[in-house]
Parts: C-alpha cells; sequence; structure tokens
C-alpha cells in the first residue's frame, strides 16, 4: 500500500491555498463598476500602452488589428504605445473617431465586462482543463476495460486515482454554472446577458434568439447536471466495483458487469462529451459554430490526460509504489502520447485549414480574432502541441526514459493549457488577456486540489488490481525492442 | 520474454493445428484446382468487367453527356462510386496496420485478404477520377512535370490534386506493405511447388526469400515503420478525399466534420466489405479454423464502433445545420429538406441501413451468427453508398440560387460502369483467392502456440507445451522473471 506523505500533503494544501489566496485577489481587484474600469483604463494608457484602447479599435476594424495586433502579441506595447496610435490613426481613419471618444460610457461599459470577466475567465480555464483531463482519464480507463487490454491494467489504480479529481472539479463547475445561470453574476456567456431574447431590448441578438431552444438557461443548466452525473455516477461505480473485483472471486462476474458499465458509459460519453462542449466552450462565442468542435476538444483532452497518467505513474513508480510497471508500460504511455499529440494536430488542422479554405465570413472570424489577438500563444501552441513531440518522442528508445517523457509531457501539458486558454479568453475577455496572478493562482489552485484528491485516492486501494483476468498478463507485458534500462536498481524493490 | 496469455481470451486457431497443418491449409486453394462455382462466379465478374468496360469505352468516346448528369450536378455516380470504393478499402489498411499497432493478435488470419481488398478496391477507385473527365487523355495534366508549355504546372491548391498525390501514394503503400507481408508466404509455395512453372512463378514472387533470423528482424521493424506511416497515410487519404467537399462553400459540403467522419465511415463501410468477403472465403476454401466466429464478431464490434462515430456526426450535422441559424443548411445534407424533399428514399435508406441495422449488433447471438453478420454487412454496403450519394446529390440539387434546383437520374451508362467495377473487383478478387495465399501463414504461425485451442487447452490443464513460465515470485516485477 501506497503511503500518501506528509510532504506531499503539506504541499497540495499549500498550492491550494496560495491558488485561493490568488484567486480572492484577482477578484477583490477587478473593478466593481463602470467608473472603475474607466479609472483602470486611464491608468492603462498612461502606462500599459494602448492595451485597452486598442482593443475597441479591433472590433470596429479588422484592418486596424493588423496594423496593432502584430505589436501587442509581441508584448512590445509599452515602448512603442505611441507608435501604434499614431500608425493606427494613420491608417483607419474610422478607428481614428473612435480613438478620439474611446473614453465614452459605451467602450467602458465594454471594457467593464471584460475586465470582470478575466478572474472568471482564468478560473474558468483550469477548472476546464483539469476537469477535462479526469474525464479523459475516465473515457481512457472505460476503453481499456472494454478493449480488454492487457498492458494497462497494472496502471488501472493509477487511472482510477486520478478520476477521484472530477469529483472537486465537477463540484466547481457545478458552482460556477449555477452562478453563471441562476445567480448571473458572471458574464462569460453573452447569450445569458439581460435582454438578448427581448426583441424591445436594444441588447437583443436575432441570432441567439433564433437558437434560444438550445441557448436557454434552464436548458443549459440541466443539461450540465446531466453531464456531471453520469460522468461521475460512471467513476462512483467503477471505482467501487474495480476494488470489489479484487476480492471478488466469483467467476468473473464482477469483472463482466464492470465491463458492461463500461461500455455504456462510452456510448454516453460519445454523446455527453460532444454536447458539453458546445454547451461549455463553443456557447462563450455564441454566433460561430463547427462541426468537429466536439471532437477537437476531445482530443487535445485525450492527449493531456494520457500525460497525466504518464506522470502520476512515473512519479508513483519512482516512489516504489507500483511494482508490476515496468519500461514498457511507459514506453506504451508515450507512444499513445506520441500518437494522440498527432491526432489533435490532425483536428486542428482540419479545422482550421476548412475555414480558412472557404473563408465564410460568420466562421472565419474566429480565427481572424485569435490570430490577431492571440499570436504568439496561437502559433506557440501548433509548435508545442506537434512540433514538439513529434520530434522527442519518435525515436523508440526515449519512449521510456522517465525524464524524456516528462520534458516533453510539460511542454504538451502547457501547449494543451494554452489550448483551452485561446478557446476560451478570446470569448470573456477579448483582447484584455493576460497571464499573470489570476491565472497562475488558478492554476496553482487546480493544481492543489489534483494532488491531494488523486494520492490520497491512489492511498486507499491495494495498488494492484488483483481480481482482474488479465493482470498476469500486464505484469509480463514487455514491449520487444524496449530494453528495461535502470529496473530494479532502487527504481523499485 | 514470456508468451503467458490470459486464459480468458478465445483460441484464434481452431481444432488441434501443428505447424504443418496451417501450411495445408492454406496451401491447398492454391496447389488444386478450381471447382464450378469458382468458374461461376468468375464469369459472371467477368461478363459484368466486360459490360463495365464497354460503357467506360462509350463515355470516352462520345463524351461525358451519355451519363446523367447536368450543368447543376456536375458530380453523381462518379464520385460517389470514387468515395465509396475508397472508403471499402481503407479497412485493408485499418486492419493491417492500425491493428498492427494495437497489437491485435486476430488480425492475422484476416489482414492478407483485406490488404487484397483495399488494392483492388483502389483500383476501381482510381477508374473514376480519369474517365470522369471531360478530356481524360489530358489527364497527365494534372501531374508537376516539366513542359513545353514554358513548365506549366498545376495549381497546389485543389483538393482534386491532393487526390491525386494521396490516391497514388496510398496504392503505392498499400502495394509495397502488402508485398512484403506476402514475401515468406510466396516462399513457402515455392518450396512446395511440384510443377517447374509454378516453382519458376513463386521464385519470382517470393524475391529469394530464405527466412535466416537478420532477414525476419528486418522484416519485423519494416512491418512496424510501414504500419507507422500507414496510419496516418490512411487517415490523411480519405480527409482528402472529404476535402473535395469540405473546402467548398455549398451548405451541407462545407463541414469541419467531414475529415474524421469520413475516416470513420471509410472504416465502417471496409469493414462491412470484409465481412462480406470473408464470410464466403472462410466457406468455400475451407479456413473456417482459421476466420472463426471470435474474428467475425470483433469485426462487427468494430462495426459498431465506427457506426456510433458516425451516428454521432450525422447527429452533430444535424444539430449545427440547424444551430448555425443558415436558412441555406435546411434542405441540404441531413436535415429536414433531405428528409423530406424528392430525395427523401435515398436519405431514409442511408438511416435505415447505416444507423438503424448496425444497431442489431448489440445482440450477441446477431453479432456472432454468420448469417445475421452477413445480412448486416450488405445493409451497411448499401447504406454507405446511399451516404455518399446522398452528401453529394442532395447538396448539388439544391445550391442557393432556386433557380439552379435540378435533379439527377442516372443513365444506364452510370449504372453500367458502376456494375463494371464491382465485377472488375470480383474478377480479381477470385483469381487472388486462387493464386496467392489467402491467410498470412507465417503470422498465424507466430500465434499458434500462445493462441492455439489445443495450446491454450494443455496449457490450462497444466500441460507444458513450452519452456515453462517461471511464475514463482510473480508479486515482484516481471522483468527479472522474464530475463531468459
Amino acid at each position: 500500500m501506497y503511503q500518501f506523505s506528509g510532504k506531499l500533503k503539506t504541499f497540495s494544501i499549500a498550492l491550494i491555498l496560495l491558488g485561493a489566496l490568488g484567486i480572492a485577489f484577482s477578484f477583490y481587484t477587478a473593478p466593481k463598476s463602470i467608473e472603475d474600469a474607466k479609472e483602470i483604463m486611464a491608468s492603462q494608457t498612461s502606462h500599459d500602452g494602448g492595451h485597452a484602447i486598442s482593443n475597441e479599435e479591433v472590433k470596429k476594424d479588422i484592418h486596424t488589428t493588423e496594423v496593432k495586433g502584430d505589436s501587442i502579441s509581441h508584448g512590445e506595447m509599452e515602448n512603442h504605445a505611441e507608435e501604434v496610435h499614431q500608425e493606427a490613426t494613420k491608417e483607419v481613419h474610422a478607428a481614428a473617431d473612435v480613438h478620439g471618444e474611446n473614453h465614452d460610457d459605451e467602450h467602458a461599459e465594454h471594457l467593464y465586462h471584460q475586465l470582470k470577466n478575466k478572474p472568471w475567465s482564468a478560473l474558468y480555464v483550469s477548472l476546464f482543463f483539469f476537469l477535462g483531463i479526469s474525464l479523459l482519464v475516465l473515457a481512457f480507463y472505460a476503453s481499456q476495460r472494454v478493449a480488454q487490454s492487457a498492458w494497462s491494467v497494472v496502471l488501472f489504480r493509477v487511472m482510477e486515482a486520478i478520476t477521484a479529481n472530477l469529483v472537486p472539479t465537477s463540484i466547481i463547475m457545478l458552482l460556477v454554472i449555477l452562478s453563471a445561470s441562476v445567480l448571473h453574476i458572471n458574464h462569460m456567456f453573452p447569450w445569458m446577458a439581460d435582454g438578448v431574447f427581448d426583441p424591445s431590448s436594444p441588447n437583443y441578438d436575432p441570432i441567439i434568439d433564433g437558437k434560444s431552444w438550445w441557448m436557454n438557461t434552464p436548458g443549459w443548466t440541466i443539461r450540465s447536471i446531466v453531464y456531471l452525473a453520469i460522468w461521475n455516477g460512471y467513476r462512483w461505480f467503477i471505482r467501487r466495483n474495480s476494488i470489489k473485483e479484487d476480492t471478488a472471486n466469483d467467476g468473473l462476474k464482477t469483472y463482466k458487469l464492470n465491463y458492461n458499465v463500461s461500455v455504456g458509459f462510452i456510448f454516453l460519453f460519445m454523446i455527453t462529451e460532444s454536447m458539453m462542449s458546445w454547451d461549455w466552450i463553443m456557447g462563450l462565442d455564441p454566433h460561430w459554430f463547427s462541426t468537429l468542435f466536439g471532437w477537437y476538444v476531445l482530443s487535445g483532452l485525450l492527449v493531456s490526460a494520457i500525460t497525466v497518467i504518464a506522470f502520476v505513474t512515473i512519479y508513483l513508480r519512482s516512489k516504489g509504489a507500483l511494482p508490476g510497471v515496468n519500461d514498457s508500460h511507459i514506453h506504451d504511455l508515450a507512444k499513445f502520447m506520441f500518437g494522440f499529440s498527432i491526432f489533435w494536430t490532425y483536428l486542428w488542422f482540419s479545422q482550421f485549414m476548412l475555414i480558412w479554405y472557404a473563408d465564410i465570413p460568420e466562421e472565419t472570424t474566429y480565427f481572424v480574432m485569435r490570430f490577431n489577438e492571440y499570436k504568439l500563444p496561437f502559433l506557440a501552441m501548433v509548435v508545442m502541441n506537434f512540433a514538439f513531440p513529434i520530434l522527442l518522442l519518435l525515436n523508440s528508445d526515449y519512449k521510456s526514459i522517465p525524464w524524456f517523457i516528462v520534458i516533453g509531457g510539460v511542454v504538451i501539458l502547457g501547449g494543451h493549457y494554452i489550448d483551452v486558454f485561446i478557446m476560451v479568453m478570446p470569448a470573456t475577455v477579448g483582447s484584455q488577456w493576460f497571464f499573470g496572478i489570476a491565472e497562475i493562482s488558478a492554476l496553482l489552485f487546480f493544481l492543489g486540489i489534483f494532488i491531494y484528491t488523486v494520492f490520497s485516492a491512489f492511498a486507499k486501494a491495494n495498488p494492484i488490481p488483483k481480481g482482474n483476468p488479465f493482470l498476469k498478463e500486464s505484469e509480463y507485458f514487455h514491449y520487444y525492442n524496449i530494453e528495461h534500462r535502470g529496473e530494479g536498481s532502487g527504481d523499485h524493490h | 520474454m514470456s508468451h503467458y496469455e490470459a486464459p480468458i481470451r478465445e483460441p484464434l486457431v481452431l481444432g488441434d493445428k501443428s505447424y504443418h497443418d496451417i501450411t495445408e491449409d492454406i496451401a491447398k486453394p492454391i496447389e488444386g484446382a478450381a471447382n464450378k462455382n469458382w468458374y461461376i462466379a468468375f464469369y459472371i465478374s467477368l461478363v459484368a468487367m466486360l459490360w463495365g468496360f464497354g460503357c467506360i469505352f462509350y463515355t470516352v468516346g462520345t463524351g461525358i453527356g451519355v451519363w446523367g448528369l447536368n450543368k447543376n450536378i456536375g458530380w453523381a455516380w462518379d464520385i460517389t462510386n470514387f468515395v465509396w470504393w475508397v472508403g471499402i478499402g481503407h479497412a485493408g489498411t485499418l486492419i493491417s496496420a492500425v491493428l498492427l499497432l494495437f497489437r491485435q493478435k486476430w488480425r492475422m488470419a484476416i489482414n492478407r485478404s483485406a490488404e487484397a481488398m483495399t488494392i483492388f478496391a483502389v483500383f476501381q477507385a482510381g477508374l473514376f477520377p480519369i474517365i470522369h473527365m471531360g478530356r481524360p487523355w489530358n489527364a497527365y495534366w494534372v501531374l508537376p512535370i516539366p513542359n513545353q508549355f514554358g513548365s506549366l504546372w498545376v495549381n497546389f491548391n485543389s483538393p482534386l490534386l491532393w487526390d491525386v498525390f494521396a490516391i497514388s501514394t496510398y496504392l503505392s503503400v498499400s502495394l509495397v506493405f502488402w508485398w512484403t507481408g506476402l514475401l515468406p508466404d510466396f516462399a513457402m509455395i515455392r518450396d512446395r511447388a511440384v510443377k517447374p512453372f509454378q516453382k519458376k512463378i513463386y521464385s519470382l514472387l517470393s524475391f529469394g526469400w530464405s527466412g535466416r533470423a537478420k532477414d525476419w528482424q528486418r522484416f519485423e521493424e519494416v512491418s512496424l515503420v510501414l504500419a507507422g506511416l500507414a496510419t496516418p497515410l490512411v487517415l490523411s487519404v480519405h480527409t482528402i478525399v472529404s476535402m473535395d467537399f469540405a473546402t467548398s462553400i455549398n451548405p451541407g459540403w462545407h463541414s469541419t466534420i467531414f475529415p474524421p467522419y469520413f475516416v470513420a465511415g471509410a472504416i465502417f463501410s471496409g469493414f462491412a466489405m470484409v465481412q462480406t468477403l470473408l464470410g464466403i472465403m472462410r466457406k468455400v476454401t475451407n479456413l473456417e479454423d482459421y476466420i472463426t466466429r471470435m474474428h467475425i464478431e470483433y469485426m462487427n464490434i468494430v462495426i459498431i464502433l465506427t457506426g456510433g462515430i458516425v451516428a454521432v456526426a450525422y447527429a452533430t450535422e444535424f444539430f449545427i445545420a440547424w444551430y448555425t441559424g443558415s436558412p441555406y443548411e435546411n434542405y441540404t445534407y441531413l436535415s429536414v429538406g433531405a428528409a423530406t424533399g424528392p430525395y427523401a428514399w435515398a436519405f431514409w435508406s442511408l438511416i435505415t441501413f447505416n444507423i438503424i441495422t448496425p444497431q442489431l449488433l448489440w445482440f450477441k447471438k446477431i453479432r456472432r451468427s454468420f448469417i445475421w453478420t452477413f445480412i448486416i454487412s450488405i445493409a451497411i454496403n448499401i447504406g454507405m453508398w446511399f451516404e455518399r450519394f446522398d452528401i453529394i446529390a442532395i447538396v448539388l440539387s439544391k445550391g442557393h440560387l432556386p433557380s439552379t434546383w435540378w435533379r439527377f437520374e442516372p443513365t444506364f451508362v452510370d449504372v453500367g460502369i458502376f456494375i463494371g467495377t464491382i465485377g472488375f473487383f470480383f474478377v480479381l478478387f477470385l483469381l487472388y483467392a486462387r493464386t496467392f495465399p489467402v491467410i498470412a501463414q507465417a503470422e498465424v504461425k507466430t500465434i499458434l502456440k500462445s493462441s492455439g485451442e489445443f495450446y491454450k487447452k494443455r496449457s490450462e490443464q497444466g500441460i507444458p507445451t513450452k519452456p515453462a513460465i517461471n511464475l514463482a515470485g510473480s508479486e515482484g516485477t516481471s522483468d527479472k522473471n522474464n530475463k531468459e
């Protein structure tokens, strides 16, 4: 049995507290009123360059964006702010009007919402990232049961432990969902704003109104709760019954029940995952749509999930807690990291290229906005999620070296965090994005929760799923061209 | 390294087979004479093929106007058949490459025939891009060759050009992959041949394979590398085929889900065709001990999975078409207009054959039944033809301008060419089944002792059939025990 060390526990609690503190701070410093926003805006123009101002121009004229987007993403704002201003004024007269009057109330209100969204969005990105990873570990685990795969059986308890993180993230997600829909205390989803469905309101949006059959608060809230209930229901069941399997000795009855329930879960998962991505992410940009979106979200979370499984496995093995795991198991996980990185890129490129190629305005705005305002993370993400893993993990020998996988995995996880960031932020905070205290605190907070829940869950059960009929195959698993180095020399005993 | 296999796994080779029995069983159809049924099937296919060739010559000689196309619907049966045949081909590569990467031993009894099916299906598919051209004699202009027109080149922005590269690469890589796997098997036929002519032929085909340890080691490496390359290839080929449609701006065609959805559909239809072919082949070539009920069941499970993915894609298309708020989406593919318009029969055939019928495979009794499998696989083949027809013809029949709305009626030439390709396919497949080892004997022999019924029973009873595995101390790390 694994003992959750006091050191690690303290560390995770410290992360949670630190993160919570930072989150509280970011909410505290967010503007409370339009007047606050105006003040922030004023101070921004003086020392933060044209950040706030250029934002509004971007909205009005894409042309301007091309001039300014560049300098914004290069982070050279402070030095070149004045230059950019002048350039833009000269270049686009339409923008010049706005420029002169950009301290008007409409702008301030817009900015106020974006700034108010900032701490919420920072929280939401990290929350979705961690929730999604836990969910995809669960789905991967279910697929391993359904495929009757043998190599991964010794990793079952690791995967089960990771899915323990689904519970706290789901609860927090539920709170965020309720605060958005029932309490209306954040403005992340534009279609939830007042008057959007009311033809007599100045806020009326006929496009969104046309979707009111799907985009309505009660429906959205109920659907969200149903997704969370299905996922957590399966997790609760399979964790309980997997431990039962250890001692069941009932002629594989429990094993077969677990198999059947996993088949059912995969069926429901395929459906709820797509719907979840439309509700929770695509709905942030209510005018935009893409049929591939659900599977695109899935592929990014899947590769992150496999990476997290590899990380936790490597850590636990180094502590001697996973006696059945050898280099071949690590090699297989790395192969999945490699393969699904390419799969993610395939879907990313398919979605991007098809929209770029046809260039239909309703769809293209999505990428124009992201490419102009988020150029550096947008391009960095493709390098981190594709070029880096493909170069690093192509070699067969490298795939069983833990530190290699850790390096590759950190980049993959960073890249997919950015992926989620770019899905969410442009819709909620626009050009007001920044990777600062709010974002880092949210990451630390959820990382702390992750470490705490995962390792306490792992300590609660036998690390070897004794009752599984494929256990012995898994323990004997040896991929033919893998040289098992360093095993039995202190790695585990 | 151990060859321990969990007793819960079903055997892959039935009966009390030795290595020699495998050789005998697989060599038999090649060494024996064809029976009457083979000749009947062959002649029917040959006649269909010749009829199809006649229709092709007629088209090329007279002009594309002999088809049922019109100025609004410029693609119909030609591209439908093209996508259908390419899709069928994909299962072969999936079985030989993807299942190899996933270490699925059950692929070994079916990969040879699935790959043959791939190659013959890609032949059929490859006909259509050429014969549907108005001036097929200028087809070589699609290749970027330096020429006397001031080096006039092709535009690399067209998915139709990507098709040229995709299909030609796919065919060549599949051929090489298939042929590499055939070397040890051809060598086996060569070594058994008694007639000098046969010996000569199989000596040529087997490239002097002598089965040394170094050869085998390289053989395995090459197979793995080719599988690693063929997997992205198989995904990209049908992706590029899907982009013929998805890059356009037609409502119903322009959809980002097309790439993975077409690939899933290709695997779905390809596996259905493998089921159709192997269901017959296992009987007529007496290979029931190798292509077992379990193989059929596993393939059916792949069919349910990919069919499920396709169904989710349909639902997504439906949903997003409505979600866009675009009125144009409402009378195109997979939306209200398709379900109630003049092509409603084609639309409902698709739903019935592709979505509803395969759900029967959820029942274990049905997915383990040969006859049910055969019926359902035929239904899927029909349904997937309709899927392509619906995507192509329904969308083109109702474009953005109502003044361009028209319908498509196939002529006998459209139908004749399609029948001709089916005939051509079966001519090739029937010839293959009599001259090629239809099961990869070298591969099946590698799993005989771990997954053969006889050996599995013996090891369950504790009778050693191989050097015993040291089970003592299996609590610790496996590798210490495995090192030999």
